[in-house]
């Protein structure tokens, strides 16, 4: 026999409203699949060859040395790993940087993402969220209580029937425009993008700066892939644009610069007043990173710092090596009958596969989108890992792009070479 | 703002140059406009900014003063937990990405652990979720299982996070001091005690959680079974969740048996149990800790870990995981070092409290965990020419660190506004600490009266 209050208690579900609408994660189910079907895995983002000498190296030393690194250190960072942050990315930026104030370290750039959604957005709070996006940012808003509003990049096909680039999806000025209100708090920009590879040109950039100038919003920078570009182009960071740097926080990670993904060491820079925040949320949640991660990273980046532009720097060999292995992977896409669209920047890889609808048929009354279908039934079936693109857009756009997947291609030749051959033997089958 | 084509994709240094002056000509324009900067924290971590360690470790990092503030160990982890975290880093694999929830020899590993201690199943992949330390799983339990409207009993003194973690999810803490009953010559911390009756007015329908602290931080009390059974009561006449932060759960010193109170009937099914590897190993710079509990609760974690940082530093886990495997499979002998930690921090404990009686100080000594209590009232020292507003236990330990060399942590800094002045008078000592420390400790406890 239960009394009135307690009846009601248990009527209520026992999880807090701000996980609603949140509890879904492509990336769980995924790598559930992947562990028991995937003979090659091009699907989630991380490299499959070993982190750089270097870096191991650092951290064989920082284990010798002394025991007091197994121990808390400053909970915004690492000093040794803040104060060549500051270095780095004071050069970077052309601006004198505090490490104390400017530069925070985090358990990944996912845990800086988290930081800033829970720092700046409020209930009813606008987000714009540009499509394609890393699935995080909109659990992450929504879980601040914020809403997500998105604007895709458009795909503009070239006339002449040659191959996509990322460079050829865009914004659209006006739809773009159209998205502030009253009510947007801040924009997400990632760039180089994942999972397209787009990386933005000046121009873009300084579209979006304008408005986040004319409308005083904030801009969250996701810039992990920032040494991942091709082709001679540039990294531009939108924080260095007139207006920007007191209005953005830029995001990095030492996973994807040092392919080191499980180490979990991001960061964030800022300015003061926006950093502060950060901190506060920090504190309250995570409060200290792992400290030897962050001695061998400040390491590393010393390399980098004396090496910067010169060919031994790991930030100049890294995107060569990548490059080619992006050069491999299209044109033996091309080979196959899949489309791939050439990206500029980032490790992912987005195919149009549409000449193999026919091999694997839609499922009419199911409710997963034909591109989870068929990124399903080539893992279970072919034994080959890749990314349904829709898990990249919001829930009505996605259904207008159900024919990408999206591949990794940071991985050793071999496992390239095994999944070239596994689309090859397929295609063969098919023709036959 | 006049956009003359619609393909923006810059093609040219001329393009890009105009554009450029448009953007500096527009900042310029609207630089009042961003002086009046409208961008605000979010409400829910207003007031939320200011913390004690922020303070009181930048006074420790000062390598002149003995530092016996901040809980970390200056003694070195046991070396095969070093040598586990060398050899995962050489395998290629193990520094990428690993299991969200957990790396998978790391939750099997703890779950074996557990599943002796508690004597009952434990799913590895269904009642774990791994987290950056525990400061990380109290987050991701608050989170998941708190919201505006709820309130939360935060027994004090208490590890200062809880009460703006319980704050940043939008509910109310509800304070219940520990009382010391005893009037000894030596008080221990068994006799702060709870008075049953204040506790149960504590709860009322609105009552989401308790969060117990057991062995405690900071007075090193470790809860009895009786006094479980109490809480126990209480949970499941009002139907509370338990959130057991059992981080220190190895240390407890002769005489005193640790008990989790998810083992207690009716219990298992509401209690969350978070744990430590920086307390349990003595590496709390590798900020791993965890979860356990049923699925239908660690499953709301999950959800806001993997809407947070989703995964843990894998190396780290894999080591961590090494490291349990060797003590599980010692968990009989006296050797594990779940159990000659304790007896090492035994015999340090005892000589502490010896020293700080021999100053003329009052210590509470510990029953448990790493840290002593002390009542400095005894020594009379006259700050009243310091700053009013500031409780006396913090001008105390200023007043230390700057004329003796010797910091600790002010104890009001873990109370309720309420309750400060009762707690104002003690400070706490860390003695996790290797013998030179704690001689240079001696050297200034036995001058103390000399100056």
């Amino acid at each position: 026999f239960l009394s009135l209050p307690l009846q009601a208690k248990m009527s209520r579900p026992v999880q807090a409203r701000r996980l609603e609408g949140i509890d879904k994660n492509i990336w769980v189910d995924f790598v559930k699949l992947a562990g028991t079907y995937a003979k090659v895995n091009l699907g989630q983002g991380f490299p499959d060859f070993p982190v750089p000498d270097f870096l191991l190296e650092a951290l064989r030393q920082a284990l010798g040395g002394n025991h007091m690194l197994h121990q808390y250190t400053r909970a915004f960072g690492h000093p040794p790993l803040v104060n060549v942050l500051g270095q780095l990315f004071g050069k970077l930026l052309g601006r004198e940087l505090d490490p104390m104030s400017n530069v925070m370290v985090t358990v990944g750039a996912y845990q800086a993402l988290f930081c800033c959604f829970q720092a700046f957005v409020d209930e009813g709070d606008e987000v714009i969220i540009i499509e394609p996006f890393f699935d995080c940012y909109m659990p992450m808003v929504k879980m601040a209580g914020g809403t997500p509003v998105f604007v895709p990049l458009r795909p503009n096909a070239p006339k002449d029937g040659s191959l996509m680039s990322s460079a050829d999806w865009q914004l659209d000025p006006a739809e773009l425009a159209s998205k502030f209100s009253e009510r947007t708090k801040a924009i997400v920009v990632n760039s180089p993008n994942n999972p397209l590879g787009k990386v933005f040109s000046q121009g873009e950039l300084e579209l979006i700066a304008e408005l986040c100038v004319k409308h005083d919003i904030l801009c969250i920078s996701d810039e992990v892939y920032e040494w991942l570009v091709y082709d001679g182009r540039q990294h531009i960071r939108i924080a260095s644009l007139p207006g920007m740097w007191d209005r953005t926080v830029i995001i990095g990670s030492a996973g994807k610069t040092f392919s080191a993904t499980g180490w979990k060491v991001g960061w964030t820079v800022g300015p003061d007043r926006l950093m502060r925040h950060l901190r506060t949320v920090h504190q309250n949640s995570i409060y200290h990173c792992a400290t030897i991660g962050q001695e061998a990273v400040a390491q590393g980046f010393q390399r980098e710092l004396t090496l910067y532009g010169k060919p031994d720097s790991y930030f100049v060999q890294l995107p060569r090596e990548l490059q080619r292995k992006r050069d491999m992977l299209v044109q033996s896409l091309v080979a196959v009958g899949m489309k791939p669209i050439i990206p500029e920047g980032t490790y992912f890889l987005v195919a149009d596969i549409s000449e193999f609808k026919s091999e694997v048929p839609d499922v009419p009354d199911s409710d997963e989108p034909y591109d989870y279908i068929f990124t399903k039934w080539m893992m279970k079936n072919k034994g080959l890992a890749a990314i349904p693109l829709s898990a990249f857009f919001s829930e009505t756009s996605g259904k207008n792009h159900t024919n990408f997947i999206r591949f990794c291609f940071a991985k050793e030749e071999a496992t390239l070479k095994a999944a070239i051959d596994i689309l090859q033997k397929w295609k063969e089958e098919k023709t036959s | 703002m006049f956009y003359a084509s619609r393909s923006f994709c810059c093609r040219g240094i001329r393009t890009c140059q105009l554009r450029t002056d448009l953007l500096s000509r527009s900042f310029k324009h609207s630089a009042s406009a961003t002086m009046a900067f409208r961008h605000k924290n979010t409400r829910r971590i207003e007031g939320l900014d200011s913390n004690v360690w922020v303070e009181f470790t930048k006074v420790a990092a000062d390598p002149s003063i003995v530092n016996l503030g901040q809980g970390l160990p200056d003694i070195s982890p046991p070396s095969y937990v070093k040598e586990e975290l060398a050899k995962a880093a050489a395998v290629d694999r193990l520094n990428q990405y690993t299991r969200g929830f957990g790396h998978p020899s790391l939750v099997k590993a703890l779950s074996q652990v557990y599943e002796r201690v508690c004597g009952r199943k434990i799913d590895p992949l269904t009642d774990i979720l791994v987290t950056v330390g525990a400061y990380g799983s109290l987050f991701s339990t608050i989170q998941a299982l708190i919201e505006e409207g709820d309130e939360v009993i935060i027994i004090e003194p208490f590890y200062d996070c809880y009460e703006p973690m319980v704050k940043m999810a939008g509910a109310k803490p509800v304070f219940i001091p520990l009382r010391c009953k005893s009037n000894g010559n030596t008080v221990y911390s068994a006799d702060w005690v709870l008075d049953p009756a204040e506790l149960a007015n504590k709860f009322n329908s609105k009552t989401k959680a308790i969060i117990l602290n057991t062995p405690h931080n900071p007075t090193g009390k470790v809860f009895t079974r009786e006094e479980l059974q109490v809480i126990a009561d209480l949970c499941i006449k009002h139907d509370t969740l338990c959130i057991s932060d059992e981080v220190y759960e190895w240390l407890v010193y002769k005489g005193n048996k640790h008990i989790k109170i998810a083992t207690l009937p009716g219990m298992w099914e509401r209690t969350v149990t978070i744990g430590s590897a920086g307390k349990t190993y003595s590496v709390t710079g590798w900020k791993l800790g965890w979860s356990i509990g049923p699925e239908h609760l660690i499953k709301h974690l999950q959800v806001v870990h993997q809407n947070t940082l989703y995964t843990c530093a894998t190396p780290l886990q894999e080591a961590l995981a090494q490291a349990f495997w060797i003590d599980y499979k010692r968990m009989d002998d006296p050797d594990c070092y779940f159990y000659s930690l304790s007896r090492e921090l035994e015999s340090k404990r005892d000589r502490m409290a010896q020293l700080l009686k021999e100053a003329g100080l009052k210590p509470i000594v510990p029953n448990g965990g790493y840290f002593m209590i002390v009542d400095v009232s005894t020594l009379n020292v006259d700050l009243s020419d310091v700053d009013e507003k500031q409780p006396y236990d913090y001008k105390f330990v200023r007043w230390m660190i700057a004329s003796k060399k010797l910091s600790a942590i002010p104890l009001s800094a873990f109370c309720g506004p309420e309750t400060k002045k009762q707690f104002e008078k003690y400070i706490r000592f860390c003695f996790i600490k290797k013998d030179s420390t704690l001689d240079a400790a001696e050297v200034i406890l036995k001058n103390w009266n000399k100056q």
